[in-house]
């Protein structure tokens, strides 16, 4: 009997539409992981090419087919 | 505790990013790394052809400058280092970071976006990642294999690509707004047609204006491996966004239905009602 009751209560899936994130909460992570991702992005994609923060080649290189194969201009 | 979802999501938005970067590093491997050694061997034989045309150059004095950058590059980090240690690394650095950045851009648009479950939300967000990100720019820039480019041009050619990727996110941004602003007048649908269509059409124009990319490929480069290696380029970007929206969709789901089930878990249907 008390199974039957779980049961039948149970099935309303959580088909529904979920509530938006409050944009309070998402910013702080999106500007500091932002950030941190972008610095990321800019070793892989650009570094030691059109610029260079770093003397010598050696990021370029080791990047040298990711840069090419994920489309950035390398060389 | 919103503050807590959005860290597990950004947490499995690098997860599943490392995932979509393992496995499009396993394509890079197998249908990127032939035509960029393909694209070497054509370097070098232009440029072992410049060295013998000019006459009285002896090996490693008076050789070509290009001969000469040909063979610094490989001595810098080995090619079967490049073609494994360092392609992955790229790859996967790609992949965590820009997991990070679409799962918090998901945390943006879950339930903003219209009725959409979280998996939806996020297979959306990982197809406009994949379309602003890299096709609208590559289809202005396209990725060049090594050998291709002139040095003289990366500076401009840098800037250029990511003013494109900028542009386009931008620009898909603006229709995303304008969509839902229309959606009460036009419907749904053709709030979201008209959207697209607004997209394509300044995205077009945007090509248009911006200066054209034709001192990329030097003449005389074989056209067919430029297409052998622009079609592994796409088939690496359409493997990591596919992958991470299937797994970030996946594990997005599973947060948040622990998280409605636990706080805003809706009165069960069968509860007797006061009164």
């Amino acid at each position: 009997m008390a199974e039957a009751v779980v049961s039948a209560t149970v099935p309303a899936p959580s088909v529904a539409v979920p509530a938006p994130l409050p944009v309070r909460a998402v910013l702080p992570w999106a500007f500091f992981v932002g950030l941190l991702a972008l610095i990321a992005l800019y070793f892989v994609g650009a570094e030691q090419g059109a610029t260079s923060l770093i003397a010598g080649s050696d990021v370029h290189e080791w990047v040298h087919d990711g840069r090419h194969l994920l489309g950035f201009p390398c060389h | 505790m919103h503050a807590s979802t959005v860290r597990s999501l950004l947490v499995r938005g690098m997860l599943a990013g490392l995932i979509a970067g393992l496995l499009a590093f396993a394509v890079a491997y197998v249908v990127g790394e032939p035509p960029v050694n393909g694209a070497i061997a054509v370097e070098e034989a232009q440029a072992a052809q410049e060295a013998h045309a000019a006459p009285g150059a002896h090996a490693g004095h008076g050789g070509t400058a290009a001969a000469e950058a040909a063979e610094e590059e490989e001595e810098a980090v080995s090619r079967p280092v490049q073609s494994t240690f360092g392609l992955a690394t790229g790859v996967l650095v790609y992949g965590v970071a820009l997991g990070g950045i679409a799962a918090l851009a998901f945390s943006f648009a879950l339930g903003r976006i219209g009725r959409f479950s979280p998996r939806a939300t996020a297979a959306l967000t990982a197809a406009a990642a994949f379309t602003t990100v890299y096709l609208v720019p590559f289809l202005k820039y396209p990725a060049t294999p090594p050998a291709v480019g002139n040095p003289d041009t990366i500076g401009k050619r840098t800037t250029l690509f990511f003013l494109m990727i900028l542009l386009s996110v931008l620009l898909a941004l603006a229709a995303v707004i304008a969509g839902r602003r229309l959606a009460p007048r036009l419907g749904n649908w053709n709030a979201t047609l008209v959207a697209a269509a607004g997209f394509v059409v300044v995205t077009g124009v945007a090509f248009a204006l911006l200066p054209a990319n034709d001192d990329a490929v030097k003449a005389g480069f074989p056209a067919a491996l430029l297409w052998e290696f622009r079609l592994a380029s796409l088939a690496v970007q359409a493997v990591l966004w596919a992958v991470f929206g299937v797994v970030f969709g996946a594990l997005a789901q599973k947060v948040l239905a622990v998280r409605t089930s636990t706080a805003d878990a809706p009165a069960p249907v069968g509860a007797p009602v006061p009164g």
